[in-house]
């Protein structure tokens, strides 16, 4: 198989796809938690400003989703196909609530009836949850492997089969953890009042995470073995894990220092390292199969044609630092502190 | 009803609903570019105040594409798990592109367009709104090269057998510039320009009648005509390029778009029709052989007709797609007519004495619209029963392992969550509209309401 700088290109893209996956989570997972948040302000100012700290830039965050979706469709086409016919209902409600979502924070203040706010307000933070819980329901299930046949085609049957006690506690453990990262961007961008209110929110959405993450770990360990089989034949790589916790244990120390920025650093951390956890227990597999094992979907048999990737690793050359670049100069420009009252137009 | 059905119904509901707004983003945009830039250049007021206007009404527009277009994307996994893994080689490197290159500037420019306007200077502003406008075109790229691909496919090859046969790579600009996706791109662009230009004719032809925004409107109107008049003379041109290009790639969708059977005859040419299928009959007014000449250039060179074709290998529906094909065909005509009629009535200094040309103005902004939808119609049923033409069956296309009451679940669910969308985007366009842009009062002093919208727009 061809190389680059030592590493074949199913492995390049893998690492392509995690790269945008996590840059996704790490971006929408502090909108999806503001959006969680959102019904604990009562007063319709502090939802305004909580509203207004990701209105300029949620939707750039939500391109990479968009960005993560095409290349997984590039890259994979077998697990493209299979991941999301398999996880079809969750999937559906997942694209129903990014509708929600977008359409609250665009059409919320576009009229001045009280009502209108609040039904707006609820639509956008019930939205906000799915989005975060649904997400790690996704990433629970691929966690878990299921049934495929030959042909890498999803055998399981009945419209509730996600819904198991794996996927859920991951799905609430990706709440909880958004919900964290999400309060630290509002204390990065609010002042006063609201500010100390949503510090205690802090308190408890650490709390939060730190039980359901523990639960699902101690959980993973004892019904999933496949998942830590790698790092028992490679002690080496227990330095990840070890990373995952340190990461985590900085959170509350720097919250308790009110060094915000850093804080947030380091949820981000969390969720890259999360991830980089994820990619080791998995690699090179994208998808379990339950029952046969050489069933199972991997980077080599799911990969596109060599020629595909070298393509599109050209446009990800050219592409990636431009996205970056703009996506820079946008948050520049919004920089700092939430004004209410400022003459925005919109 | 089964899977196949149900997801095809699913997939043309949720795309035909999709392609309502991109149209009107695109044509919207392009002449915010154009208003923006008078301003940046003249400095006159009133140019700010209208690209301010449009701003408003195409961030709904917009908002409402992105949110259905995701939808889009998830949906060829969802439902057509199959497809996916055929074409993925091929198409998906089309919509990663898409993603890269044109959603990525797009939204990124976005925020600075709509919440910018104090926060950067002026020419950084029009650079923000060229960058929106430029990237929703770039989207249409990509998105039509994948089409187009599945309509007439080219530089590939197929390797693997059965379920897991599929299209990979060989040449990569031979896929990008495949036989059709010039000329439907060109077609596509120029349809959104129209969506988005009748529309503003339709807002300000509608402030005119109405006595609001005179002078503002009467120069708005006359650029954006500018515009239309010439999209919709080029309109014609793309479109006869796409036919001829149907003739030569997909005989069998122009013997359908024409309602031609005949498996070697000389073939009419209609200006509306019926066909009855059964008897393989087409009544209406027609030019005899006048397809034959709109091809050939000759009225008795034979045309493949459906009857080449065996039963299983031609589209279904042919009512339906010549129909289809005829309404858009005659709409596409229709604003030739009315906005070449507008642009002799201005050159005689008389564009806005009559009424009833105004108010049909104000009526005409549905018509791109229907001719939009109609096309694709027209293109996508006219390829079946092929997913990818000649390669890949739609039957053979779905996601196995989905079943029809998930199936029937989601398209319930999105039936009326877009019923509620499309009634949310009708209800702000309208008020929008009716609340104008912001400051009447500092340059169009003839107006009546000065003192009302005084009030109103506080
Ligand atoms: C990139 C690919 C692509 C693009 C840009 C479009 N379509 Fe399409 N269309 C498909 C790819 C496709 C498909 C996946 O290939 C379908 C699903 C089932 C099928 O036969 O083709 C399809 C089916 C399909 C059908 C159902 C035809 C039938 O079942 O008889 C309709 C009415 C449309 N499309 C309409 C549209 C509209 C209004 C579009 C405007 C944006 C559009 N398509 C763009
Ligand atoms: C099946 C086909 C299609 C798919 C999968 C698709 C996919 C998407 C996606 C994922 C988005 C949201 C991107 C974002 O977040 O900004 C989007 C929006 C958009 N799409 Fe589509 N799309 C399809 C058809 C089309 C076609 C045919 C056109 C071109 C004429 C088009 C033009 C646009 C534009 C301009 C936007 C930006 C939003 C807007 O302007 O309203 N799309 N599409
Ligand atoms: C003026 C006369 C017109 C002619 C002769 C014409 C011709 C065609 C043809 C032959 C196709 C099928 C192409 C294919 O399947 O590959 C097509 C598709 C289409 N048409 Fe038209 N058209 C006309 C006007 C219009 C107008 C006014 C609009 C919209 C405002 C429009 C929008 C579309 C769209 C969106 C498609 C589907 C995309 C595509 O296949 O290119 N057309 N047209």
């Amino acid at each position: 198989m061809e190389t680059f700088l030592g590493l074949d290109y199913p492995t390049w893209w893998f690492l392509v796809v995690g790269g945008l996956f996590s840059g996704y989570a790490i971006l929408d997972g502090f909108d999806f938690g503001a959006g969680a948040w959102h019904m604990f302000f009562r007063k319709n100012s502090s939802r305004e400003t909580a509203l207004k700290a990701i209105d300029p830039t949620w939707h750039g965050n939500e391109v990479w989703l968009v960005i993560g979706g095409g290349t997984l469709f590039a890259g994979f086409p077998v697990f493209y196909g299979t991941l999301f016919s398999a996880m079809y209902t969750p999937f559906i409600l997942f694209l129903l609530c990014i509708i929600f979502r977008g359409i609250s924070i665009k059409f919320r203040n576009m009229e001045d009836m009280s009502w209108w706010r609040k039904m707006w307000d609820w639509s956008y933070s019930i939205s906000s949850i799915m989005l975060a819980f649904l997400l790690g329901v996704v990433l629970g299930n691929i966690l878990n492997g299921m049934p495929l046949d030959n042909n890498y085609e999803y055998t399981g049957r009945g419209f509730f089969e996600f819904l198991n006690p794996f996927s859920v506690l991951v799905g609430v453990t990706s709440l909880a953890l958004f919900m964290m990262h999400g309060a630290i961007y509002l204390l990065l961008k609010t002042e006063g009042k609201l500010y100390d209110r949503i510090q205690s929110f802090l308190k408890w959405g650490m709390v939060f995470f730190i039980m359901s993450y523990l639960i699902t770990t101690v959980y993973g360990l004892t019904f999933l073995e496949h998942l830590s089989q790698v790092f028992k034949d490679n002690k080496a790589l227990f330095i990840v894990p070890l990373l995952v916790f340190l990461s985590i244990a900085n959170v509350p120390r720097l919250a308790s220092k009110k060094q915000y920025g850093w804080a947030f650093i380091f949820t981000s951390l969390t969720i890259a390292l999360l991830l980089v956890l994820v990619a080791f227990e998995l690699y090179p597999r994208l998808l379990l199969s339950s029952g046969v094992e050489k069933h199972s979907i991997t980077i080599y048999n799911a990969a596109a044609s060599t020629k595909t990737l070298k393509i599109m690793m050209g446009f990800v050359a050219v592409g990636g630092p431009l996205v970056l670049l703009y996506s820079y100069f946008v948050y520049r420009t919004f920089w700092g502190k939430v004004k209410l009252d400022s003459d925005e137009s919109y | 009803m089964d899977v196949e059905i149900l997801s095809r119904i699913q997939f043309a509901f949720t795309i035909a609903f999709h392609y309502i707004y991109p149209p009107l983003s695109i044509g919207i945009g392009l002449i915010m570019v154009v208003f923006e830039s008078i301003y940046i250049r003249t400095k006159k007021k009133e140019y700010e105040v209208l690209a301010k206007f449009w701003t408003k009404i195409f961030a709904i527009t917009f908002g409402v594409g992105v949110v259905t277009g995701i939808v889009m994307e998830f949906e060829f996994g969802t439902n057509w798990a199959t497809y996916s893994r055929y074409v993925g080689d091929i198409f998906g490197s089309a919509l990663a592109a898409e993603g890269i290159f044109a959603f990525a500037i797009e939204s990124s420019a976005l925020g600075v367009l709509l919440f910018g306007w104090n926060r950067v200077k002026p020419w950084v502003h029009l650079v923000a709104t060229l960058a929106v406008f430029l990237g929703s075109m770039f989207s249409a790229v990509w998105i039509v090269i994948a089409n187009s691909w599945q309509q007439t496919p080219a530089g590939y090859h197929i390797v693997g057998e059965g379920m897991r046969a599929r299209a990979e790579i060989v040449d990569f600009w031979a896929m990008v510039f495949n036989p059709s996706s010039v000329d439907r791109l060109t077609h596509v662009w120029l349809g959104a320009f129209l969506s988005g230009t009748f529309l503003i004719l339709s807002v300000h032809a509608y402030y005119i009648l109405k006595g609001r925004y005179v002078v503002l409107s009467k120069k708005a109107f006359k650029i954006t005509l500018i515009v239309a008049t010439i999209s919709s003379l080029a309109q014609l041109f793309t479109g006869h390029q796409s036919a001829e290009g149907v003739s030569e790639n997909q005989p069998a969708k122009l013997a359908a778009l024409e309602g031609h059977f005949d498996a070697k005859a000389p073939a009419d040419l209609y200006l509306f029709g019926w066909v009855d299928k059964e008897n393989q009959e087409v009544t209406g007014l027609k030019v005899p052989g006048g397809l034959s000449f709109m091809i050939h250039q000759d009225f008795s060179t034979p045309i493949t007709g459906l009857n080449a074709f065996p039963e299983e290998d031609r589209p279904s529906q042919v009512n339906a797609v010549f129909q289809f094909y005829h309404i858009m065909v005659a709409i596409g005509m229709f604003l030739i007519a009315l906005s070449l009629f507008a642009v002799w009535r201005w050159k005689r200094g008389k564009l806005f004495d009559k009424k009833w040309l105004l108010w049909t103005f104000v009526f005409t902004a549905l018509l791109p619209q229907i001719a939009n939808q109609f096309g694709w119609f027209a293109a996508e049923m006219g390829r079946q029963p092929w997913v990818v033409y000649g390669l890949l069956r739609t039957s053979d296309a779905l996601s196995k392992s989905v079943q029809a009451n998930q199936v029937l679940f989601s398209l319930i669910l999105f039936f009326i969550v877009y019923f509620i969308l499309f009634l949310l985007f009708v209800y702000l366009m309208n008020k929008k509209i009716q609340s104008g842009p912001e400051s009447e009062i500092d340059f169009d002093s003839t107006s009546l309401n000065k003192e009302i919208s005084n009030v109103i727009s506080k």
